[in-house]
């Protein structure tokens, strides 16, 4: 199989099935816990207090 | 695209990403479940109005971490995005973009689309992303490098939160100072130049650009029915030019060369 061709006529395709199996791997891990417990504080580097 | 169409798809899409609308007035923000999720656009997580997370912060906090984990869930959903919108998020879904075209309506002397320099300073985004969101995040521990020192986004958030909670910003410093500086900077530039933080600062926009040509919403070209006129390129906000690249990095889907070509050369279309 030539990778390249079928890297083309398939990059979108590939694309999301790579970007639902971080998804997964990062729901698995646990990691939206950490997304919210950065979001629901408020952030004093965010907004300028340091 | 309508321009008026695509202003109420704007506000309504800033309105959404902001909905908790009561934090404005009791200067707290959100903490429910809703802000696991991150955003499609910049919108600072400790804006009073947001309901998710901003994804640029949220890359940042996961790379700069005491022991680095690769962030499966932010790339994840950013790739998302990328795949399935490329840059229409930048025209259609982002509340800075949308801050950034009411700016520019507003009468100020100086406009132009374009600039000696303007195409090299459009790299500036990249290095942005590379450098500021991800390099130095993950050298310097626990230092969101972007957010802290140049994010307008999240200081007009911390003006936001300091009209009702006054007890914030009895510590400010220099810090905020330099935030306020940059603001500035950011406001000036977009009175005069359209969408001027997207052009040559925003790193989410840097990042979406990367997927403009494998994105399933695109902007096909007609070659037959493109008559070279540049009635398109005249009516681009980001001064890009769609006859030559309809799918250029740096076009955000606006349609305005759409709504403007006299041949309907340009359309919408959906990769399949």
């Amino acid at each position: 199989m030539n990778w390249s061709i079928f890297w083309e006529k398939n990059k979108t395709k590939l694309v999301f099935i790579i970007a639902i199996l971080l998804l997964v791997a990062g729901i698995v891990t646990g990691q939206p816990q950490v997304v919210w417990t950065k979001a629901s504080k408020i952030c004093l580097e965010c907004i300028g207090i340091g | 695209m309508d321009k008026k169409k695509r202003f109420w798809i704007q506000g309504i899409a800033a309105l959404l990403q902001n909905a908790n609308w009561k934090g404005f007035f009791t200067g707290k923000i959100y903490t429910g479940p809703v802000k696991t999720v991150c955003v499609p656009g910049l919108n600072c997580y400790s804006c009073p109005g947001a309901v998710g997370a901003c994804p640029i912060g949220s890359l940042q906090n996961s790379l700069s971490g005491f022991r680095f984990k690769f962030p499966y869930y932010v790339v994840g959903i950013l790739l998302f995005f990328g795949a399935l919108l490329g840059r229409a998020i930048c025209g259609f879904l982002c509340p800075f973009g949308f801050l950034q075209d009411l700016l520019h309506k507003i009468p100020f002397p100086g406009k132009r689309r374009t600039f000696k320099g303007d195409r090299a300073l459009r790299y500036v985004k990249y290095v942005v992303l590379i450098g500021l969101v991800v390099v130095l995040p993950i050298l310097i521990k626990l230092t969101p490098v972007y957010c802290k020192y140049l994010c307008p986004s999240g200081t007009l958030s911390g003006m936001l939160l300091s009209l009702s909670n006054r007890e914030l910003f009895q510590v400010v410093g220099a810090l905020f100072t330099w935030k306020v500086g940059v603001l500035s900077a950011v406001i000036i530039t977009c009175l005069m130049i359209p969408r001027a933080f997207c052009r040559y600062l925003c790193p989410l926009g840097a990042w979406y650009g990367l997927f403009q040509k494998i994105s399933v919403v695109k902007i096909t070209l007609d070659k037959e029915k493109c008559t070279g006129c540049k009635t398109c390129l005249s009516h681009c906000d980001m001064y890009v030019d769609p006859s030559c690249q309809p799918n250029s990095a740096e076009c955000i889907r606006c349609g305005a060369c759409i709504h403007a070509c006299p041949t309907k050369a340009l359309q919408y279309s959906i990769k399949r």
